[in-house]
């Protein structure tokens, strides 16, 4: 491959000129002059619609619309699709764009209103009186599945599904085992909450019959499909393009939205520009949470703590409908196992409705739930054998040798749970050297002797990224030279742009300078399933690589013929195609493109020095002679199977004897995604995830009162952390390659997310010497577990801090 | 998320300001910083149909230190007429923060300054409004309370003060009447051989406190405790305070003030509170982190104290 | 019809005029009144800080301000930070060197925020960076790297000083 050496280097990124310089394009950035879309949405968690009255609204000024679902027609009146059904899922529902008689959670869109910009129909909104009978709003896992009241009255026990997932003969592993420990976890809800909330703008164009939409979202070739079905237009008239993203996290995988059906259906009625730009509140109330989730743990181990049965019941809360299956169990389910040989296990997986807003995929996606269940078993087996808690995990990995792992599990894919490679001893030790796991009771000491707390933590996960079932990437070298990339999958501050071109220019031997990469557009690509489950770099990335070569190999059969040449003693360097070892039989990629079509009208300097080259002057064959016209590929990377990546990240906590406040004193995260594409990326990646999880662990929280409204809907009171809340973060990479695909990488967008609960409790914990259970940890639930534990001696761990203080005295 | 409509006033004087507000009464707000006011208006929680904005009104910016050296000597609450700070309703957080002469004249106001939301908001906002805006929760009342300082209020009708203790008289809720403007609000200087400290905690930095407190404590010439006031944020409906001289004179029985054994205080204090749970603590963690938060500012505040006393001149000597 | 107010800002060093009733906030009026898109909307309630930008120098909420109250004032936003030929600022550059930015949607209340902080304190400790910034949330870099960014800021504006 050319000397452009670029694939694994830290190279800059390419979208950021423009995002620091203001010239960044998100979706209220766009259609400045389009009608503004607010909504009415229910303040009930569970009501019956008695009566919508508009009147007042109407002499608002500058009102041009309100819809409510009386006013919808056909297919757009119809209940959202069910996206991922499931045979678990038996009692799968979604929600009517807009309510049709009863809403089930605080924040439905229950009339939908046009004006000329968003404060005129907020105003409107504001007047349009709704009439409702307040029905039990059920709210809370145990509410939920005591089913005094139902949010579906057509789901008996607000059971959606009920999924398990098995290995062996748990019930008979757990018997016959040395030692049985049984305990209750819990974790509470939170949120992607990018800073960008949701936003639809949309374009009809009468004349054309044709709609192009712009959407804040992760999965725009969907959303095409989606609004394409709905408004029964062709694929074709439909145009979506994700623009500039100010973050997803999961929450804008979920598609359609209501909102991505209604405001282009009314763009097209009203055959005028309308935008919808969901504000912070909104993103609060209709938009998706998730994590929620109460676990109950039985294990059976040996005495040196190895894992002999697990069985885990689950209580998911999935809040009022389910439009994205169950994903989110079988995640939890299938990677509860992390890097461990589980003798015999089971998960049972009830998914529960609830009248709280719908819980989809937030970054991770069920695994922190998992790892917290598996990495808190863990702490508790080693603390019932007084073993260390690092040596207690070592037992239970799976080895090197052992690759590929059937865990023998049935993954989200619908395909076996087979990890393909990876060295998990080896990430334990770095990650032990790491944050000086070893030499932590002197540190403890001399902390105590200055009447600190402070205690380690230890986290583990394996995660299975690169789901399939395909992406695709087309490359295309035009006639000055440059290279166009598209992939149909979207961005969202992912530094796609970046590491897609680093994988084209790598694979072309082109000047990294010269690529140009496009996501998220269908005019580009039309086919594409979404930027989630950390899959963009495996999936695209493969794809352009296939895609790149496939150009390539036209590249070099075009000039072989141009230089007289054999395809295989030519390589390209920086750009131009020549002869191994001879620079001057040459010919640039550009001359390439003219050559590549028959078509040689002079636009150019570059097609009139191409002249020189007589190419196709064999008179008896056709001049495309079997090759496209045009120096472009296409191929699509379709795996068999996904690829796990893996990590352990382990953290020092001081908790304040008076006040309860935890502060993380150190973080030290050990990676291995395969080869990196590029490490500056990765490592921002890895950042950011932890403190998303940190967040999690130790601040936000998702509040809801008993009937149902959510409490602390702004940023005054779900507490995302600033800069002062966030340790510096220390990181090591493994590169451990995945031999499933062509460049040998896994996933990363999740990693830095999934085990920082696990590791937080266990640091807490060890500080404390109080069991941590439930996620997330405010210093007032410390406190109040001080309290509990002076009285309870269940609660007290045998190990840790309070131990050795117990045996100091 | 953006506010209703209201009709605006942009009054040039402060005379023009009272006969708006006058004519409105309580269907007016005054704007001036507005980090409180407009997230309520882009909320839509508040729907005045009337906005006053002062932030035209000339001469309302002032920070002065004002005084004598004599009157600092009178007794806390007895001082309105003394040496320390007056703040103008549209001196904005930072300036005070920043001012020299402020934290020279009373250093508890740039200490709790500091706790103020974050610095961008303290850009913006001001004192007067972080007093008239009256959240339970919030540095400024508790300051002035602790310090028995005072608001000026001004209407069409005429001019008054209004002691601390008399103007937070619920959750955001003050003594102002309708068509009343906080003009000023008047801090007292700290008196000689006299120390402060402010603490408190918070969820995240900058967020309002799950409780804490400013501590005022003096010395006498033999540097024994003779005034410990305490003020409390977000453990009461309104800025609470404490007079807590005779714990602290049994704190310190007869250690130099440095060694005092404060922690009977603390339990003297959780006897005396009674604060309302919300969705970030419950009342016990609350009285409890009051305890704490108020050993820990008697010991700042009593080594402040005694640095003072100990170096004087240095601190007294301030630039007026 | 609402009464409507004539507004005269000057923006990023140029003199701008819009009409707009009293209630438009100025994050609004950039936006979509003088088509600066740059100043970001995270929450409308003053606690994200993406619509950070400068009035008369100072960083404040441009969702926390009405228009109507910025009349007669100067602001700067992310569109006017770097240099007049289009040369980045030291700021900017600072934040692409050390990736402290990915989705960029705070972005520009951050590159606001810190060209104030490196005027009024060139070279900021550890602490009074996270004091600094503290006001502005981020979603996706747990500002490891821009924090690293400020301080790599600072050096650039001193080299650029010398």
């Amino acid at each position: 491959m050319g000397g452009t050496r670029v694939f694994g280097e830290p190279i800059p990124r390419r979208e950021d000129p423009r995002l620091l310089t203001g010239q960044g394009r998100y979706l209220d950035d766009l259609g400045r002059d389009a009608l503004a879309a607010a909504f009415v949405r229910s303040p009930h968690a569970h009501a019956r619609i008695l009566d919508i009255d508009v009147t007042d609204a109407l002499d608002v000024d500058g009102l041009v619309a309100i819809y409510t679902w009386e006013d919808l027609p056909g297919r757009v009146a119809e209940p959202l699709p069910l996206l991922i059904p499931h045979p678990s899922l038996t009692h799968g529902r979604t929600a009517y764009p807009l309510a049709r008689d009863v809403v089930r959670h605080v924040g439905e869109p229950v009339a939908m209103v046009v004006a000329r910009d968003r404060y005129l129909a907020e105003d409107a909104a504001s007047r349009i009186r709704v009439d409702y009978d307040p029905l039990p709003a059920v709210v809370g896992i145990e509410e939920a599945a005591r089913a005094e009241h139902l949010v579906h009255d057509d789901v008996p026990g607000n059971v959606g599904a009920v999924l398990e997932q098995r290995t062996g003969d748990v019930d008979a592993a757990i018997e016959a085992a040395p030692h049985v420990l049984e305990f209750r976890l819990d974790i509470e809800r939170s949120a992607s909450m990018p800073l960008e909330g949701r936003g639809v703008y949309a374009r009809w164009d009468a004349d054309d019959g044709s709609l192009r939409v712009y959407s804040s979202t992760q999965a725009s070739t969907s959303v095409r499909a989606a609004i394409a079905a709905k408004l029964g237009l062709p694929p074709g008239k439909v145009e979506v393009i994700a623009p500039d993203v100010g973050g997803g996290f999961g929450v804008k995988i979920v598609h359609p939205w209501p909102e991505e059906i209604l405001v282009p259906w009314a763009a097209r009625l009203l055959d005028r520009e309308v935008k919808w730009t969901e504000d912070r509140r909104e993103h609060f109330v209709a938009a998706a949470h998730e994590r929620g989730q109460v676990q109950h743990v039985r294990v059976g181990f040996d005495d040196e703590g190895r894992v002999l049965g697990l069985d885990v019941r689950i209580l998911h809360d999935h809040g009022a409908y389910t439009p994205y299956g169950v994903i989110i169990p079988i995640v939890t389910s299938t990677q509860l196992l992390g890097p461990y040989k589980i003798g015999a296990y089971r998960a049972e997986v009830v998914s529960l409705y609830t009248n709280t807003v719908i819980v989809t995929p937030y970054r991770g996606a069920g695994r922190p739930q998992g790892v917290f269940c598996m990495e808190r078993t863990m702490d508790r087996i080693a603390d019932h054998l007084g073993r260390d808690r690092a040596a207690v995990r070592e037992v239970n990995l799976i080895r090197p040798d052992e690759f590929p792992y059937d865990q023998g599990l049935t993954f989200q894919d619908g395909r076996p749970l087979i990890y393909d490679s990876g060295d998990y001893p080896a990430l334990l030790a770095r990650i032990k050297e790491l944050i000086g796991w070893d030499s932590f009771e002197e540190e403890r000491a001399r902390a105590a002797a200055e009447g600190r707390r402070i205690g380690i933590g230890l986290g583990c996960y394996v995660e299975g990224t690169g789901v399939g079932p395909y992406e695709g990437g087309h490359v295309e070298i035009d006639t000055s030279g440059r290279v166009h990339v598209a992939t149909g999958l979207t961005s969202q501050g992912q530094g796609h742009e970046t590491v897609f071109a680093q994988i084209a220019a790598a694979e072309l031997g082109v000047p990294v300078e010269d690529v140009r990469v496009t996501t998220g557009d269908t005019r580009r690509f039309g086919y594409a399933v979404g930027t989630f489950a950390s899959r963009a770099a495996v999936m695209s990335g493969n794809a352009i690589a296939l895609a790149a070569r496939k150009v390539r190999e036209k590249a070099l059969r075009i000039a072989a013929e141009a230089l007289e040449a054999d395809p295989r003693d030519l390589e390209i360097t920086d750009g131009v195609v020549h002869v191994k070892g001879d620079p001057s039989a040459a010919v640039p990629l550009r001359t390439v493109a003219v050559l590549s079509n028959p078509l040689r009208y002079a636009f150019d300097e570059e097609a009139q020095r191409a002249t020189q080259f007589a190419v196709g002057g064999d008179a008896t064959e056709p001049p495309l002679r079997g090759e496209e016209p045009g120096l472009e590929g296409r191929d699509y990377y379709s795996p068999v199977r996904s690829t796990f990546a893996a990590g352990m990240h382990a953290a020092i906590v001081e908790t304040d004897p008076d006040t309860a406040e935890v502060r993380i004193l150190r973080y030290a995260v050990v990676h291995d995604c395969g080869r990196l594409i590029n490490p500056r990326i990765v490592e921002g990646q890895i950042h950011g995830g932890v403190a998303q999880g940190i967040g999690g662990a130790l601040y936000e929280r998702m509040v809801y009162d008993e009937s149902g409204q959510l409490l602390n809907a702004s940023f005054m009171d779900f507490l995302m952390p600033y800069a002062t809340e966030i340790p510096r973060i220390e990181t090591a990479h493994l590169e451990t390659p995945s031999p499933l695909n062509p460049l040998g990488i896994k996933g990363a967008g999740e990693a830095g997310v999934i085990p920082v609960s696990a590791v937080i409790a266990s640091a807490v914990e060890d500080a404390e010497g109080i069991r941590v259970h439930s996620m997330p940890l405010s210093p007032d639930d410390l406190y109040r577990l001080r309290r509990r534990a002076e009285r309870d001696e269940s609660l007290r761990t045998r190990s840790g801090a309070r131990a050795a203080r117990e045996r100091a005295t | 998320m953006k506010p209703p409509p209201f009709a605006y006033h942009a009054p040039a004087t402060l005379a023009e300001a009272l006969d708006v507000l006058a004519a409105h009464g309580a269907d007016a707000k005054v704007l001036a910083g507005g980090q409180s006011l407009i997230p309520l208006l882009n909320m839509r929680l508040a729907e005045p149909g009337h906005i006053v904005d002062i932030n035209r009104v000339a001469g309302l910016d002032g920070v002065r230190i004002v005084g004598s050296e004599e009157d600092a000597q009178a007794p806390p609450g007895g001082r309105t007429g003394g040496k320390g700070v007056r703040v103008g309703a549209l001196a904005r957080h930072a300036a005070v923060e920043r001012s020299a002469g402020v934290a020279a004249v009373q250093p508890l106001l740039p200490a709790a300054l500091r706790h103020v939301a974050h610095p961008v908001i303290r850009n913006r906002g001001t004192v007067v409004g972080s007093l008239a805006h009256a959240d339970p929760a919030a540095e400024l009342p508790a300051v002035l309370a602790v310090l028995g300082g005072t608001v000026e209020a001004v209407s069409a009708a005429g001019r008054r003060t209004i002691p601390a203790a008399d103007f937070f008289t619920g959750p955001l809720e003050s003594a102002l009447r309708p068509g009343e403007l906080a003009e000023a609000a008047f801090f007292p200087a700290l008196p000689p051989r006299t120390g402060v400290a402010f603490t408190e905690t918070s969820r995240r930095h900058g967020d309002y406190a799950l409780a804490g407190v400013a501590a005022v404590v003096g010395l006498d010439e033999d540097l024994r405790v003779s005034t410990a006031r305490v003020g409390y944020l977000g453990v009461a409906a309104t800025p609470l305070v404490l007079d807590l001289t005779p714990r602290a004179r049994q704190a310190q029985d007869g250690r130099p003030p440095g060694a005092a054994d404060w922690s009977g205080v603390a339990g003297y204090v959780r006897d005396h509170l009674d604060p309302e749970p919300d969705i970030h603590a419950g009342a016990d963690y609350r009285r409890h982190l009051a305890g704490v938060l108020t050993e820990r500012a008697l010991r700042a505040a009593t080594a402040d104290a005694l640095d003072r006393a100990q170096t004087p001149g240095v601190h007294d000597e301030a630039e007026w | 019809m609402e009464e409507t107010f004539e507004i005269e800002l000057t923006v990023n060093g140029v003199h701008r005029t819009a009409r707009a009733p009293a209630r438009r906030l100025l994050s609004d009026l950039l936006r979509h009144d003088l088509g600066l898109t740059g100043t970001h909307v995270g929450c409308e309630h003053g606690v994200c800080g993406c619509c950070t930008v400068l009035l008369d120098g100072e960083p404040v909420r441009s969702c926390l301000m009405l228009a109507v109250t910025a009349d007669g004032h100067e602001i700067t936003t992310v569109e006017g930070l770097a240099g007049r030929d289009g040369t980045p600022s030291p700021v900017q550059r600072a934040f692409q060197e050390c990736h402290g930015l990915q989705c960029g949607y705070c972005t520009p209340g951050f590159l606001c925020t810190v060209t104030a902080l490196l005027r009024d304190n060139p070279r900021p400790t550890d602490e009074e960076v996270l004091e600094g910034i503290s006001g502005n949330l981020c979603r996706c870099t747990g500002y490891q790297n821009i924090v690293a960014s400020v301080h790599r800021a600072a050096e650039l504006l001193a080299e650029e000083a010398r």
